[in-house]
């Protein structure tokens, strides 16, 4: 074998190993991509029950019903509309009523989300930049909430 | 007055950074010995400076001067000592002094350790390393400045982020930046060589054992990292395939590639361009990682604070490094003569398939790390590429990967004998199949790929075992002369061996838990039993406990057997910290062999009972096990007598011009 046939012979090899890799990539894309929703967009987007999305916003005030057998049902609100939300299991530590949340699920045909995971944020200087940007596009967005723990005293404006 | 020092030395070190960025090239361009012979001197002069501001920076920590706005930000006297020193890092100003810190000791080291490298290749790649230093420190003071006063110090700082407070803040941030920071150095070395116009083997012998020891911290941070998660984040995940995972998980991949080709030039002077633009990759992968985490564009636990102009700084930063670098690469790599043939079968063929394998899987995850980014700065549409993505991409990489695995060292170099290779692999791969087998008809309601993953590490494990067999003559010379060569072995041979195992290790390890773990989640009234695997758990209620800077409620538990035997007790607990009002969940272990128990409690209702979500699984310990034989591997690699000799002199005339500039410093 010559220098130059071994060289496209490893060419090749490469080559074609990355294609297995961008076709698994394309077929993982189809079948594994979460969207992002806020509850404004499941009623704009007309978002059908079964469909896996990422539900974002806050847990409206008041709205936390827990009943037995750690069934827990709460209302996501953006500002605008609501969804309400169904959940069983452990929440996490800083889920709270009036606080960023995000869950992942289904619609059912009734219209609840149906979550099977739920993350709330990790400490009060931190939210979910999903959560952060459907709130600042509906114009719910409190302000101080980042500000107050990120801007030092000293530093003005940004 | 402690912080204006540290601000000041900082500056200084810049200043010096400057210095040997530009100086040390212009002498290895005019063949100046002087010029180039500052190079040494001021990267230690550097480090002295950084390792100033850095102390400046803890010495502030350790006496809760709250007037510093980062310290009043981050600490509390209440704080343990360790954990005071640790939240030093723990923020992202700090975090930043860290990478530099580092980045300048390793600058100092290879200017120590440098004594015998060709003048120009080490004129340049200190220069290089300036570079970087220079444009991160000018990153920190201006726009995260650690040292930063406040008008009226506040008499108590605000905590550290509660799920920071950890030993394993202590441990974790700086294994991995020694592994990212690390890896700068074959990145510099790299971008020197190709300024020079020339590489030899003594450059991957030179390079290698920094590669390797970046490659081994971040093995350690990684798997340390997920440990930490896996306890402290309260539903005993391993590894979520997070954004921020991912980060430093590319910098692995490469690095572990950038490995094995190191070694393919070191001994065949073989694939020396794709070395070259291995070390490019992965450096620049350090700092995709660094910008990732960094800059606020994700937000995780590790993203601490978000200043869009320290996103634009890095991304200005990134691009600078990894654009400029690339297309030096392209500008001068053709001039870098090809090395060595071999056959496509052959060690350095199967180093070439490993190293195309990691980078189709580095490649992956690449991809499903920055596409929700890329479609949501395109679009505005938002997703998240979770788990399944990568199940269904890195995974299937991964297999054809590890079943070559222990084929590899069993070949011989520039042309190897396959079919040799796999007859002395049968017992590995029957010993495989049997296990397989066996897992297969014992198992109830696992996945059915399960078996064949244990399979394949049952494979990876006994073929690393097998090279050291065949590399002793075991069982074919007596015991004793058997031995006598197993002693003699290169260190270098044992440690591919141990990672290798290592590997199975992990592997098995994974495989156990995600196949065979189980979960409950429940609601226990007091004196209720619950049931996992053999072991049944009483909850006996719970009571409250005070530490340094928390309150504990503290659920107890008692494990017993089935058959009533008592085995210990479990205190899972919810701890509230006062100074963030905020509360985490302290899960609870209890280890059983390589197996554990895992407990985390919620909040407890007004009943009086409490949610619980408790796990058994099986030989998770194995994950990190395995991590750390690779990490030994890699211990035993770098210990090799070759390594340690020093880089050979390619060739007199080398030698030569290395005596004139003389080594001061």
């Amino acid at each position: 074998m010559t220098r130059k046939r071994r060289r496209l012979l490893l060419i090749s090899a490469g080559l074609s190993v990355l294609g297995v890799a961008v076709a698994l990539m394309l077929n993982a894309f189809r079948e594994s991509i979460v969207f992002f929703i806020s509850p404004s967009d499941v009623a704009e987007k007309h978002i059908t029950a079964g469909t896996r999305i990422r539900l974002g916003g806050l847990v409206k005030a008041g709205s936390v019903v827990r009943s037995g057998n750690l069934t827990i049902r709460f209302d996501v609100t953006d500002g605008n509309s609501r969804i309400p939300v169904a959940f069983q299991g452990v929440l996490p530590d800083l889920f709270r009523e009036g606080q960023g949340v995000v869950a992942e699920g289904a619609l059912d045909g009734m219209g609840v989300f149906k979550a099977d995971m739920i993350l709330a944020k990790h400490d009060e200087s931190y939210m979910p930049k999903e959560i952060a940007d459907a709130l600042k596009r509906s114009g719910h967005w409190k302000n101080d909430y980042t500000q107050r723990a990120t801007t030092p005293p000293g530093e003005t404006g940004k | 007055m402690i912080a204006e020092l540290g601000h000041y030395a900082l500056m200084l070190a810049l200043g010096l950074a400057i210095i040997q960025s530009l100086m040390p090239i212009i002498g290895a361009r005019s063949d100046d010995p002087v010029l180039m012979s500052m190079a040494t001197p001021s990267a230690f002069g550097q480090f002295a400076f950084v390792a100033l501001a850095f102390s400046a920076l803890a010495a502030c920590y350790v006496r809760s001067d709250f007037s510093v706005f980062n310290v009043y930000q981050n600490s509390n006297s209440a704080m343990p000592l360790i954990y005071r020193l640790a939240s030093v890092w723990g923020n992202h100003e700090g975090s930043m002094m860290l990478w530099v810190f580092i980045l300048a000791l390793f600058g100092a080291l290879v200017a120590g350790f440098g004594g015998n490298l060709p003048a120009k290749l080490k004129a340049n790649a200190l220069a290089v390393q300036a570079w970087i230093a220079a444009a991160f420190d000018l990153f920190i003071l201006t726009t995260s400045n650690p040292f930063q006063r406040i008008a009226d110090a506040p008499l108590e700082g605000r905590d550290l982020n509660p799920i920071l407070q950890d030993p394993g803040l202590a441990f974790h941030p700086p294994l991995l930046y020694l592994g990212y920071v690390g890896f700068s150095i074959a990145f510099s070395f790299a971008i020197a060589a190709l300024l020079e116009g020339r590489i030899d083997a003594a450059w991957a012998r030179f390079v290698r054992p920094w590669i390797l020891t970046a490659w081994m911290c971040l093995t350690l941070g990684i798997a340390g990292g997920s440990y930490w998660a896996y306890y402290e984040l309260g539903w005993g995940g391993f590894w979520f395939w997070d954004p921020v995972e991912n980060a430093s998980l590319m910098p692995w991949i490469a690095g572990t590639a950038l490995l094995h080709s190191a070694v393919v030039m070191e001994k065949r002077a073989a694939l020396k361009i794709w070395t070259i633009l291995l070390a490019i990759l992965t450096f620049s992968l350090s700092l995709i990682g660094t910008f990732l985490v960094r800059s606020g564009v994700l937000t995780s636990v590790h993203t601490f604070a978000n200043d869009p102009r320290r996103g634009v700084f890095i991304l200005a930063i990134l691009c600078l490094f990894i654009g400029g670098a690339l297309a030096l690469y392209a500008w001068r790599a053709p001039l870098l003569r090809a090395g060595g043939l071999f056959a496509p079968i052959s060690r350095e063929g199967a180093l070439v398939l490993n190293n195309v394998f990691l980078i189709s899987a580095c490649a992956t995850v690449f991809v499903g790390t920055l596409y929700p980014l890329a479609l949501e700065a395109l679009t505005g549409e938002r997703i998240s590429v979770g788990p399944p993505f990568f199940d269904l991409t890195f995974g299937p990489l991964f297999v054809p990967l590890l079943l070559a695995m222990p084929f590899g060292p069993l070949l011989a170099w520039k042309r190897g004998d396959l079919l040799g290779s796999a007859q002395r692999l049968l017992a590995a791969g029957l010993l495989a199949a049997v296990i397989a087998a066996a897992s297969f008809a014992l198992q109830r309601g696992g996945p059915v790929l399960a078996p064949f993953a244990i399979g394949l590490s049952i494979f990876v494990m006994a073929g690393a075992i097998i090279d050291i067999a065949e590399r002793t003559l075991f069982l074919r010379l007596p015991l004793g002369a058997a031995l006598r060569r197993a002693a003699g072995l290169p260190h270098s041979a044992w440690g591919a061996a141990f990672a290798h195992f290592g590997i199975g290790v992990t592997l098995l390890g994974i495989v156990s838990v995600t196949a065979w773990g189980s979960e409950r989640i429940a609601e226990v009234k007091r004196g209720e039993v619950v049931e996992i695997a053999r072991y049944r758990l009483t909850f006996d209620g719970v009571f409250s406990r005070t530490g340094a800077n928390y309150r504990d409620l503290v659920g107890h538990f008692t494990v017993r057997r089935p058959s009533g035997d008592l085995i210990g007790v479990m205190e899972p607990s919810r701890r509230t910290f006062p100074a963030r009002n905020m509360a985490t969940t302290e899960a609870a272990l209890m280890t059983r062999w390589l197996s554990q128990i895992y407990l985390s409690m919620g909040d407890p209702n007004p009943d009086g009972s409490v949610p619980i979500r408790l796990y058994f699984k099986p030989q998770v310990l194995m994950i990190w096990l395995g991590a750390l034989m690779m990490f030994v591997g890699g211990g035993l690699s770098l210990s090799d007598r070759r390594l340690r000799v020093g880089a050979p002199r390619p060739a007199r005339s080398t030698a030569f011009v290395q005596k004139a500039p003389g080594n001061s410093g």
